[in-house]
């Protein structure tokens, strides 16, 4: 993605003197018009002037729409989830996708499904007509406890009697509901890249941030031990630590070992970008002031240069969630990842391994479209930002 | 130049011992040992195994032995007798096995770096002279799409189109028919029926990036003022633009040889298991699950190893292409 250059500063650039402005009254000055108000910019704060740099940017700006989508999918994912990820009626294996329906008297209803079976003992459902299976939203089904805290029994959209089944996106091999699986696992799949990313981030700040402010040997050692790193072929080594968690550790723990795991991915171009950062802000005559100032050695690293590149930093984090989601996805699909009963976006795709369950049911490579599009997302919305990042770039 | 090729060889050697030990503890990670999971499956498969019983399976393959006499053993022979020890789960030479399956798998791997070449050049190379074109578009959505999409779910799509429209799945290397054959056109047309899978799929992943990068590179060299000099001299543009950027921007495509093939055998692992291809990946991932840890310790032995060099070679061709990286100038490495 390309920058697009933003119109020219008042002045030399430089955060300017707030104050000036405040009674200048050009209301919704939109980011799309070149001649933006001088003195309106020059009070704006860096956060608004990276959001309005950012917004000029329709990919990212779409890419955030559908991250914040997601992210509200992995907050309220029992109450999206007409059910839970156990919930199955073996009547109904492999049935294809039900299609709502609206009449007035009957409201919201899917059709329900006649079947036969063909020679191959393979069965082919179709809808019928007569069976009407009636749909609620804020429907009353399986409890849950939302945020693990308050106990509800409400979900968005789900069929009037509690007992029966709805396949808006088709059921699986034992007739449990896609929708609500792949609503359950997405939430696993971006937490795991949310808590990967920030536990790599840790770990690269602080390695990144020793190298990048002492140089010299420290920096040779650390730089020599992360070029070790990156070039050890990565899947093999992630698949021996993960093939060495005990299958009994308990789902929680085995989560977390899971994602620290994928940090040790994330943390070395992490690591890399903050040294980057740290070499070129020793030059600046702020970080020699504060220095001279008396500042300590960490006073001076995390108090003074490190919020002078924060929004870098929250690119470079945006940019490296898509590479641990995409990971997760694939040590799971091997079945060394996430285990069942936890459904993870690359467990779901466990299920569709063949070219025949594929023929019967591509409803089952749901799991993979939505880690194309979440990943399709970070990136443009990781672009946008890093786009975005230095405001007071010319 | 024979300085810098003294100084990189010397670097191999630490990186390789540090690999070998990294490779050697995670391999004795998992709690249990290889006579932990023997007497389970003998267990599964109904044979009473006892207490002693298991101890002499230990002995007999040197499993009650502290870890570095353990790790010494695996690493003197490898290193005096170029002998990668025994398969405890088939019982066969690593060595052997290995030796079986790498022919296979680097074939995969050349033909997939050359598929990536074959089309990440001419792309990048539209997709920055002719930039914010149709073109330069398309191929910025191709590399992105590239980018989002697991190997896996592309080896499926790919699997479950080749099955709807010519009626076949390419899984494995040979037909029923063809693979007790001997060697003919008729055989070499069917192998090629199968690979152009696997290439495709791996291929696909590395392109995305090098895409980019040439693209981002070429980008930069265009705008330089030796450029806007060589157009104002009037050197034709086809000329100005293969004479000097593009020598410049392919940089990436020559040290990238070294970071591309990690992820070949990364996507090798998935999509041989996906496909049954007869390469490392299958045989490592197998190797993993049944703890079989010489098999697992040498095969990633076998991979680091060839990484390194190949990494070792994309420097020193660097080096060789670009005067800035021999004679210490900065420049990429």
């Amino acid at each position: 993605m390309t920058v697009q250059t933003t119109d020219p500063l008042p002045g030399g650039g430089g955060p300017a003197e707030p104050g000036d402005a405040a009674a200048d009254g050009t209301a919704d000055d939109g980011p799309g018009r070149p001649a933006r108000n001088g003195a309106r910019r020059a009070s704006a704060s860096q956060a608004r002037l990276v959001w309005w740099s950012f917004r000029r940017h329709k990919l990212a700006m779409a890419g955030a729409v559908v991250t914040v989508f997601f992210l509200l999918v992995v907050i309220f994912a029992e109450f999206l989830a007409p059910f839970s990820t156990s919930k199955l009626d073996s009547d109904y294996t492999y049935a294809p996708p039900q299609v709502p329906k609206f009449s007035f008297s009957e409201g919201l209803y899917v059709e329900g499904y006649a079947w036969e079976q063909d020679e191959d003992l393979r069965i082919h459902y179709t809808p019928d007509p007569e069976q009407k299976i009636s749909l609620e939203f804020f429907v009353r089904g399986e409890e849950y406890e939302l945020f693990g805290l308050i106990p509800m029994d409400r979900h968005l959209l789900g069929p009037s009697d509690p007992d029966a089944m709805v396949y808006l996106l088709g059921s699986d091999r034992v007739g449990r509901d896609q929708l609500s699986r792949l609503i359950h696992a997405t939430r696993i799949s971006l937490s795991v890249g949310l808590v990967g990313v920030v536990l790599a981030f840790a770990l690269g700040v602080v390695l990144g941030g020793i190298s990048g402010y002492f140089g010299g040997r420290t920096d040779t050692v650390i730089q020599r031990f992360i070029e070790f790193v990156m070039a050890v072929p990565t899947l093999p080594l992630w698949l021996g630590m993960t093939a060495a968690i005990p299958v009994e550790i308990g789902p929680v723990r085995r989560y977390f070992l899971i994602s620290l795991i994928l940090s040790l991915l994330a943390w070395t171009t992490l690591a890399r970008e903050v040294r980057g950062r740290f070499l070129m802000l020793r030059q600046e005559d702020f970080v020699t002031s504060a220095w001279l100032d008396g500042a300590s050695r960490k006073g001076v690293m995390f108090r003074h240069m490190l919020p002078s590149f924060t929004s870098h930093l929250i690119a470079a984090l945006t940019l490296s969630i898509p590479g641990v989601i995409l990971a997760e996805t694939a040590l799971s699909w091997l079945g060394l990842g996430m285990r069942p009963p936890v459904v993870s976006l690359g467990v779901l795709m466990n299920d569709a391994t063949s070219v025949r369950v594929i023929d019967q049911a591509p409803w089952l490579l749901l799991p993979g479209l939505v880690v194309v599009v979440v990943v399709l997302a970070l990136n443009f919305v990781g672009d946008g930002l890093r786009d975005a990042a230095d405001p007071y770039r010319t | 130049m024979l300085g810098y090729l003294a100084r990189r060889l010397l670097y191999v050697i630490p990186t390789l011992l540090a690999i070998s030990v990294v490779v050697f503890l995670i391999i004795n990670l998992p709690p249990g040992d290889f006579a932990t999971s023997l007497v389970a499956y003998r267990r599964q498969q109904g044979i009473a195994v006892g207490p002693e019983e298991v101890e002499q399976i230990r002995a007999a393959y040197g499993l009650d032995e502290p870890i570095y006499v353990q790790y010494w053993y695996w690493i003197s022979d490898l290193l005096f007798r170029f002998d990668l020890g025994v398969s405890f789960e088939f019982n066969r030479p690593v060595a052997d096995m290995i030796s079986e399956r790498l022919p296979a798998t680097l074939l995969l791997a050349a033909a997939a770096l050359l598929f990536t070449w074959f089309f990440a050049f001419p792309i990048g190379i539209y997709a920055a002279v002719r930039q914010y074109s149709i073109g330069d578009y398309l191929a910025t959505t191709i590399g992105f799409l590239g980018l989002a999409t697991p190997n896996f779910l592309l080896a499926l799509i790919l699997m479950y189109l080749a099955y709807r429209w010519f009626e076949y799945v390419p899984a494995g290397i040979c037909s029923p028919d063809w693979c007790d054959a001997s060697w003919n056109l008729g055989k070499l047309l069917d192998a090629l029926g199968h690979l152009w899978l696997p290439v495709v799929v791996l291929g696909t992943a590395g392109m995305a990036g090098l895409i980019r990068i040439l693209r981002a590179n070429l980008l930069d060299e265009l705008r330089k003022p030796y450029v806007v000099a060589a157009r104002a001299r009037g050197v034709p543009e086809r000329r100005l633009l293969v004479k000097y950027p593009l020598r410049v921007a392919m940089n990436p495509f020559i040290s990238t040889v070294g970071w591309v093939l990690p992820g070949l055998f990364a996507g090798d692992i998935i999509v041989g298991q996906l496909l049954g291809l007869p390469t490392i990946g299958p045989l490592l991932l197998g190797a993993l699950r049944q703890q079989d840890m010489y098999l697992a310790g040498s095969l990633i032995m076998v991979i680091s190893v060839l990484t390194v060099i190949g990494t070792l070679i994309s420097d020193l061709l660097l080096a060789w292409t670009d005067p800035r990286v021999r004679l210490g100038h900065g420049g990429s490495s």
